[in-house]
């Protein structure tokens, strides 16, 4: 066998505390930050015009800013994207033109310029689009975690579905926090991220609890402490390994998938990352914090009372 | 005890696998830059006599076709590269007319044999192919307002017709129709006209009988919109299908939206401004009894005439009554007239409005006929911070002629400033008139290298990721490793076989799902394995340990899947465009990795372990 973690006996709970506090500051500090800082919305949420653009040889981008001043587009932002010959070209929503056509003129300015220009992609997102986005993805968001706490409270126990909703927001909250610390652009990719690491977080935590509830059938002694501090050992190799592989993944999308997925990887990075981090702490320490009892996780039997004091 | 599948086990796990081996095979052949020819209008055939003319255009300006297959009236030229593709575009577009549309296309380079079967290639999104994408809303509160002045105007000629005097006869500013009597007794004979001709609105009574305000039943509104969108979808196709578009996709979403796809579509400028516009030809009466000028200046015009203006700003003053509209148009080209030289569109006109027009001009020979032209386009204004939609109605006067003759079912107008308006109007007059304005909400266009760009990175990034992983699964877990590289390389074929066999299309997004289900999808087993490994420590048998490890396992990943399912789910449900692409493959990844992780997984552990009675240490 090869061996990356060996039989360990690591008493996670002992720090249980400890990490549920840390794990608590950083929630508050990311909440902070998204309310204080606020994030760098993409085009999908703030609406506007986007405009990436081809060149023969590397550009200077002043020049371009400059070609685009001279046309009219004053608050138009240009930066290199990728490599030095291509070029977004970012402006703020306007009201007072039908803005669907900005492209175009903008691509006209640039080829002006440079006939050899290429027009490599085009976004526009109208306001009311935006505004939307912003509400729909909050929603998803929120369905998600109501569906995923409603499957474990079915399958496991309300503790445990809390101590898992605990974590996976805790995970959400947390990649959402360093998007905002790094004013780091949010866009649809980034929504489509986070709920994927939502689901990837919900997968690592449910291992964890099926291991919890597994052990207090088989383990007749020891205390609620002892149960979850063994289950958590007990998945710790494979724990890491599953986030192993999803990073290697991850990785090679995050360096190979091209300056359009860069943040959408980025934004899996943290959060596999995060998940695996809170699969072992929140979810277990979680659940025994909202007052897991070992009468809990037995299947009642029948004419027995059932203890439901928190 | 041993660990043996039952035969029929093995022959599921081989059907599916060898099934989705055949659906994902013609994945294996790419895409070829096409060119498509296909009749523009039903009464054009395309033959084998436009075949040989293409042919022999294209071998005069040295383009030669890999391939050129004539089927079911439509012509697809294969070429080796893009360039050859477009420069056979411009060139057959320029020699066939418009007849017949020439559009840029991706043929899969399925072979035959394959398509014969249904077998297809998975459908790359316009963010891998390129092309533009569109979401437009209808202005649904215009579709109220111009029923409501429809009926203003019906209104009007009842009360005339039966003598009937208002003092206000409007449509205001907060809705309805308003009409205000001069004199109270009409109202019994203005109610038994709406009951009989207008028994769809709903009457209220104020100002002691002397105003009725008329409007519109909830459901009829809800009707009208339904329509306008149905018509606005349908003559959207009409537009896009002679903008020449292979594959284009025009579909509602939500009750007032509509998303356009148009695959290889470069120049959206143009695209927006055919889709976008409105433009319609009014055929009205000069009024020559009153001094157009006169009107113009003092701003009052008189009672049924209306004051327009030309281009070269000359004021007309026209009938109220028009002769036609551009509903009655069935058909329209654009040309030279051959007397003037000048740049001309020849309509053609229904039959009621064709006898309608004959009749009216049959009646006024000698007087001049004006024709004209509206063009409404929607600007999105900002007003006090909130953003406000405005439409914009150009009405020019374009000919003014005098009848000759009596004018009928095929004519001909002039007084257009180019041939390419003259081209522009006979396309937008063919392709019918919008119902409501329409303003473009949200644009995705993405070039075809950036699209090219995607693919290759987004392949790359997955072929890296893939190898990865099945280098550290071989290396980590030895042979079970092995084994389950194979159950990996198996669910990849799934996940292919099932997005081209549901066509779902396939996006950036979409790779990226796929990349990290690679990921995750190894997970399964790696539950499988630890508990094996665990089960050996606690001193029990091999094939024991196989045995326990996979049931004790199940339910693990049955939960965790099924939590991450409906993550999946909930993304699919909200999701727009590249969101859902993302949410597919996903949901197919997750479904998949559990077959391949359980079943072929088991089935090659069993094959290869099972059987044997003396098994003292396994390879993991």
């Amino acid at each position: 066998m090869r061996e990356l973690i060996r039989d360990t006996r690591i008493d996670f709970m002992r720090h249980g505390r400890v990490a549920l506090i840390i794990s608590g500051t950083l929630v508050l500090l990311a909440i902070a930050l998204f309310v204080v800082r606020g994030m760098s919305w993409g085009l999908d949420f703030t609406g506007g015009t986007m405009v990436e653009v081809g060149y023969p040889e590397s550009v200077a981008i002043p020049e371009v800013r400059a070609t685009l001043a001279a046309a009219g587009f004053d608050d138009a932002q240009a930066q290199h994207f990728g490599t030095s010959r291509e070029v977004l070209i970012r402006i703020p929503p306007r009201g007072e033109l039908d803005s669907a056509d900005l492209s175009g003129q903008v691509l006209a300015a640039l080829r002006g310029d440079n006939p050899d220009v290429e027009m490599r992609r085009v976004e526009f997102v109208g306001p009311q689009v935006g505004q939307e986005l912003v509400e729909q993805g909050g929603l998803a968001m929120l369905y998600a975690l109501i569906g995923i706490m409603i499957y474990v409270t079915l399958r496991f126990e309300w503790r445990l579905a809390l101590g898992t909703i605990m974590a996976l927001s805790h995970d959400a909250l947390i990649v959402i926090g360093l998007f905002s610390l790094f004013q780091i652009e949010f866009d649809l990719s980034v929504l489509a991220a986070i709920l994927a690491v939502i689901g990837y977080s919900v997968n690592d935590s449910v291992v964890v609890l099926d291991r919890i509830r597994e052990n207090f059938r088989r383990m007749r002694k020891g205390t609620i402490l002892d149960i979850v501090n063994a289950s958590v050992n007990q998945t710790l190799s494979r724990t890491v390994v599953t986030s192993g592989t999803t990073l290697l993944a991850v990785l090679a999308l995050l360096l190979l998938g091209g300056p359009v997925m860069n943040n959408f990887a980025l934004a899996l990075m943290i959060g596999v990352l995060v998940g695996t981090y809170s699969s072992i702490y929140v979810a277990g320490a979680g659940a025994v914090w909202l007052g897991l009892k070992r009468e809990d996780m037995i299947p009642p039997k029948p004419k027995q009372e059932v203890d439901d004091t928190p | 005890m041993l660990n043996q599948y039952a035969w029929w086990k093995y022959l599921i796990i081989g059907l599916v696998l060898v099934t989705g081996l055949i659906y994902a095979l013609p994945n294996l052949f790419g895409e070829d830059p096409a060119v498509q020819i296909s009749p523009a209008r039903a009464t054009v055939t395309l033959d084998q006599a436009v075949y040989s003319r293409v042919m022999d255009r294209l071998s005069r300006a040295e383009i030669a076709p890999d391939t050129a297959v004539l089927e079911n009236q439509q012509l697809l030229l294969r070429f080796a590269d893009t360039d050859l593709q477009l420069r056979a575009a411009d060139t057959l577009r320029a020699y066939l007319g418009r007849d017949y549309t020439v559009a840029l296309n991706l043929a899969p380079a399925t072979p035959t044999i394959m398509q014969r079967l249904g077998l297809a290639p998975m459908y790359l999104g316009l963010d891998l192919r390129g092309g533009v994408h569109f979401l437009m809303e209808v202005d649904m509160a215009a579709v109220v307002r111009q029923s409501e002045e429809a009926y203003v105007e019906t209104l009007r000629g009842l009360l005339r017709d039966a003598r009937i005097r208002t003092t206000v006869l409007e449509r205001p500013d907060s809705g309805g129709v308003r009409v205000g009597l001069r004199d109270a007794g009409d109202l019994d004979a203005v109610r038994g006209l709406i009951d009989r001709h207008l028994s769809e609105l709903e009457v209220d009574i104020g100002n002691q009988g002397q105003t009725l305000l008329l409007n519109m039943r909830d459901e009829d509104i809800a009707e009208r919109r339904r329509f306008a969108l149905q018509q606005n979808i349908t003559t959207l196709r009409n537009r896009v299908n002679e903008l020449g578009v292979a594959e284009p996709i025009i579909q509602q979403q939500g009750s007032d939206r509509i998303v356009v796809q148009l695959p290889g579509v470069q120049d959206t400028t143009r695209a927006k401004e055919i889709l976008g516009a409105t433009a319609t030809l009014e055929f009205r009466l000069v009024d020559e009894d009153n001094d157009p000028f006169q009107a113009a200046q003092t701003g009052r015009t008189p009672l049924n005439s209306l004051l327009f203006f030309n281009r070269e700003g000359q004021p007309w003053l026209l009938q109220r009554q028009i002769i036609i509209t551009g509903d009655s148009i069935t058909d329209a080209s654009s040309g030279i007239d051959s007397q003037s030289g000048q740049p001309a569109v020849f309509i053609t006109l229904d039959g009621t409005g064709s006898r309608r027009f004959e009749d009216v001009t049959g009646a006024n020979i000698g007087r001049l006929l004006a024709v004209v032209f509206i063009e409404t386009q929607t600007e999105i204004r900002e007003v006090d911070g909130e953003m406000v939609r405005e439409s914009f109605t150009t009405e020019e006067v374009i000919n003014v002629a005098t009848i000759r003759d009596r004018l009928s079912r095929r004519f001909m107008i002039t007084g257009l400033g180019s041939s390419q308006e003259a081209r522009d109007l006979a396309l937008l007059l063919r392709a019918g008139a919008l119902a409501a304005p329409i303003t473009i909400i949200e644009e995705r266009t993405v070039g075809p290298s950036a699209g090219q760009d995607n693919i290759n990175q987004g392949f790359q990034a997955a072929l890296i990721a893939f190898a990865l992983v099945i280098i550290f699964m071989g290396l980590y877990y030895r042979m079970f490793g092995l084994v389950s590289d194979v159950a990996l390389i198996g669910n990849m074929v799934l996940i292919i076989a099932a997005l081209s066999m549901l066509q779902a299309t396939l996006t950036l997004p979409g790779i990226a799902g796929i990349i990290l289900t690679i990921g995750m999808a190894v997970d399964a087993n790696v539950l499988i394995f630890e508990r094996i490994r665990e089960e050996l420590k606690f001193g029990n048998s091999p094939q024991a340990a196989i045995n326990t490890g996979f049931s004790k396992a199940f339910s693990t990943i049955l939960d965790a899947n099924v939590t991450t399912l409906i993550a999946a789910i909930v993304l699919f449900g909200f999701g727009t465009g590249p969101i859902k692409g993302f949410a597919v493959t996903l949901s197919i990844g997750i479904v998949t990795s559990m077959f391949s992780a359980l079943m072929v997984t088991r089935g090659l552990v069993n094959l290869s372990y099972g059987g044997r009675r003396r098994l003292q240490t396994l390879p993991i």
